[in-house]
């Protein structure tokens, strides 16, 4: 029988307070705290990380902008105030290792943040997973998705920008399912459309949608499922989807999702 | 004698004309600001055996990456008849190097097959752009001259590779009839396909088929030469310094602008260097022109020769924007050099009324999804998405010319901390009611 347990998340200035330290901070990012499609995402990431009882907490409201799309759109000044005020914040509770769900935070923390002399180790969430699932820690046994196609859309900056293709398919991996890749995948993985400050305006002008082309490749594989690992693509393909008419046939998840699912959490 | 003056005439012409176009290449290049990308000489080096030597990036189109190993690796390996061509020009001698005796028929076969290689290259290459049409070759930035440029360079290499075979052909006909300083030196292999076309020839015809295909070929390879500076095709020269001075450091990463850091600091009241004393009236952000780009992006504009692979993968350009990456590259040369001639005609401190915005619009620049596709597909490591960044800076920093709803984001952020309108206080409102199953 499974019993519901209210999960209180640890942050970051209580801990402190009480003299405690945990070994991870959780970025949340402005889509976990609130686009609300997006905070199913972290939710079902904090699940995973109570399931495993990882010592995390996050800042809360004493979070802000990462400055990535800032600093993409052009405005570094704002990128760097955000940057250094955010620094400022981590280097005050000790901040050592930073998990993100969010592959923008991920690239500026771990490749732009030093240049401010904001030095953390930084993880996405799907690396955190690979290392569970390889330690042992995180096992799936479910057969909830077995008869399930699922098709994985890399991220821009996880993939091309960072080098980082396997994390996210050795997670998929140990789901019971099976994985078809699009026609364009890892280094070749067409955008979603949303990077780049893209997100937050309308298209120029132009013959269709970047999102509506990614998502006929998602079509083309058939699959029942496109998973994700970005807060910007999870949003560009479920629009995509819904154009395409699809949304009941096609489920839109983030790789977080999936594993809470398959853990029954 | 005479022709032996001629050619080093020739020779000296060609190679001073040469040196000074390549001198203000070299001069343009050098209007950037600097950067730094003299680190990790070992990494650097392998970059260039890896990428720019051995093609590695080319194999991603494998039809066009093996022609163009073809046509690459031919011409270079051509060249060793070239530097017999060389010392006979100079010295007057016939076939210098067939003093090496049986294996001088060998070597010569051997770079007659390699110019069978460029002639296959080159033939396909020219069937791809103008019979079959690949649209990467048509985009609208290919206007007749990028189409001519290319044609003109690939029919050169045919016609200095064919004059190789007729070279060879009647020169062998020559010894078999044992007629003036032709010494016997051996068959050849392929251009023995080529004897039965001259063979009824004349002697006197012979050689005057011989010699013309000579200073054809030399001539020839002396005016590509220089003609190779004014054309996309100088690629073949600056692709190897601009793999080696890459950027290693990974895609996603966006140069810093440590110039604002100080000023940011003290608006946020933190301590400064007092010692450092930055006029931030008299800075300026992002790129204009040519002198705020680093001497890398100008040249990245060198190195592109307009193959149009990461047009052919950039989201924005397959979606019907007026972005193409290909693009931006050319307009900065073409921006540079207009720079660079006026420099020439009216000296370094000249400045005309012109910018790079007169080649690039802001609508292409706010297409960009800084994906990196493009940098990740350039055969040569040109960094693409560094321009637009730069550009898109001088825009929202020196104009305030953001994109309404970009600037919309920025006030939230600055107001709130997130591109969103909701309040910073509202942050923790996701972990609300979460609950877990426990299993018994």
């Amino acid at each position: 029988m499974a019993e519901k347990r209210k999960i209180e998340v640890p942050v970051m200035a209580d801990l402190f307070a009480k003299g405690e330290k945990p070994e991870y901070l959780l970025w949340v990012g402005s889509a976990g705290a609130f686009d609300d499609r997006y905070k199913k995402v972290i939710r079902a990431f904090v699940k995973i990380l109570t399931h495993l009882n990882v010592s995390y907490a996050v800042l809360g409201v004493e979070e802000s902008s990462s400055g990535d799309v800032a600093r993409r759109a052009g405005n570094e000044m704002l990128y760097q105030m955000q940057t250094l005020t955010n620094i400022d914040i981590l280097k005050m509770y000790e901040v050592k290792k930073i998990i993100t769900c969010d592959p923008h935070v991920y690239n500026t923390f771990k490749n732009e943040y030093p240049d401010f002399d904001g030095n953390f180790e930084v993880i996405h969430h799907t690396q955190f997973l690979q290392k569970m699932i390889a330690e042992g820690k995180l096992k799936i046994e479910s057969s909830l998705l077995k008869d399930k196609t699922i098709t994985y859309h890399d991220p821009c900056y996880l993939g091309r920008a960072n080098g980082e293709y396997n994390a996210p398919r050795e997670v998929l991996d140990s789901i019971p399912s099976t994985l078809k890749e699009m026609k364009r995948n890892r280094s070749q993985a067409l955008c979603c459309g949303a990077g780049g400050g893209q997100m937050f305006k309308e298209a120029e002008k132009g013959e269709k949608e970047v999102f509506m082309e990614r998502t006929e490749d998602v079509l083309e594989t058939g699959a029942n499922i496109i998973v994700t690992a970005c807060p910007y693509c999870m949003v560009m393909m479920t629009d995509g989807l819904k154009y395409k008419n699809k949304e009941t046939e096609i489920k839109n998840y983030d790789i977080a999702e999936l594993i809470e699912q398959s853990l029954e959490l | 004698m005479i022709s032996t003056i001629v050619f080093i005439l020739m020779l000296a012409v060609a190679i001073a004309f040469f040196t000074r176009n390549v001198r203000k290449i070299s001069r343009n290049i050098k209007l950037g600001k600097d950067i730094n990308r003299k680190d990790n000489p070992v990494k650097r080096w392998w970059l260039v055996f890896k990428v720019a030597i051995f093609q590695s990036k080319m194999m991603g189109l494998p039809i066009a990456g093996i022609l163009h190993v073809f046509v690459y690796a031919g011409f270079i390996l051509v060249n060793i008849e070239m530097l017999e061509v060389m010392v006979d020009g100079i010295t007057g001698s016939h076939r210098a190097f067939s003093f090496l005796g049986k294996f001088y028929p060998v070597i010569i076969s051997a770079t007659e097959f390699f110019a069978l290689l460029v002639i296959i290259g080159c033939v396909v290459f020219l069937f791809r752009r103008n019979v079959i049409r690949l649209p990467r070759f048509w985009k609208p930035e290919m206007t007749s001259w990028p189409r001519l440029d290319a044609n003109i360079i690939l029919l050169t290499e045919v016609v200095l590779m064919t004059s190789v075979f007729f070279l060879n052909a009647s020169d062998y006909i020559l010894q078999t009839r044992e007629f003036g300083h032709y010494e016997q030196v051996g068959s050849f292999f392929l251009s023995s396909f080529f004897v039965p076309l001259i063979q009824n020839l004349p002697s006197e015809t012979l050689v005057l088929i011989d010699r013309s295909c000579w200073w054809l070929h030399i001539a020839g390879i002396m005016l590509f030469l220089n003609y190779i500076p004014y054309s996309k095709h100088f690629h073949v020269f600056v692709s190897f310094p601009n793999v080696y001075f890459s950027k290693l450091e990974p895609a996603g990463k966006i140069a810093n602008m440590p110039s604002i850091t100080r000023e940011i600091k003290s608006m946020l009241g933190k301590p400064v260097d007092p010692e450092e004393n930055v006029d931030m009236a008299a800075m300026s952000f992002g790129a204009q022109d040519i002198k705020d780009l680093t001497w890398k992006n100008l040249m990245d504009a060198y190195s592109c020769t307009e193959c149009g692979r990461c047009t052919r993968v950039c989201p924005a350009n397959i979606t019907g924007k007026k972005l193409s990456p290909r693009k931006l590259m050319m307009d900065a040369r073409d921006r540079l050099e207009l720079t660079g001639k006026n420099i020439d005609k009216k000296g370094v401190d000249y400045k005309d009324d012109k910018s790079l915005f007169d080649f690039i619009s802001a609508e292409e620049l706010w297409a960009c999804t800084t994906c990196n596709a493009c940098t990740n597909e350039c055969p040569v490591n040109i960094d693409q998405v560094s321009l637009v960044i730069e550009m898109r800076r001088y825009l929202v920093m020196e104009k305030a010319a953001a994109p309404g709803e970009l600037n919309a984001i920025f006030s939230n952020i600055e107001n709130n901390g997130a591109p969103w309108q909701f309040s910073q206080q509202d942050r923790l409102l996701w972990a609300n009611e979460l609950y877990i199953n426990e299993k018994a």
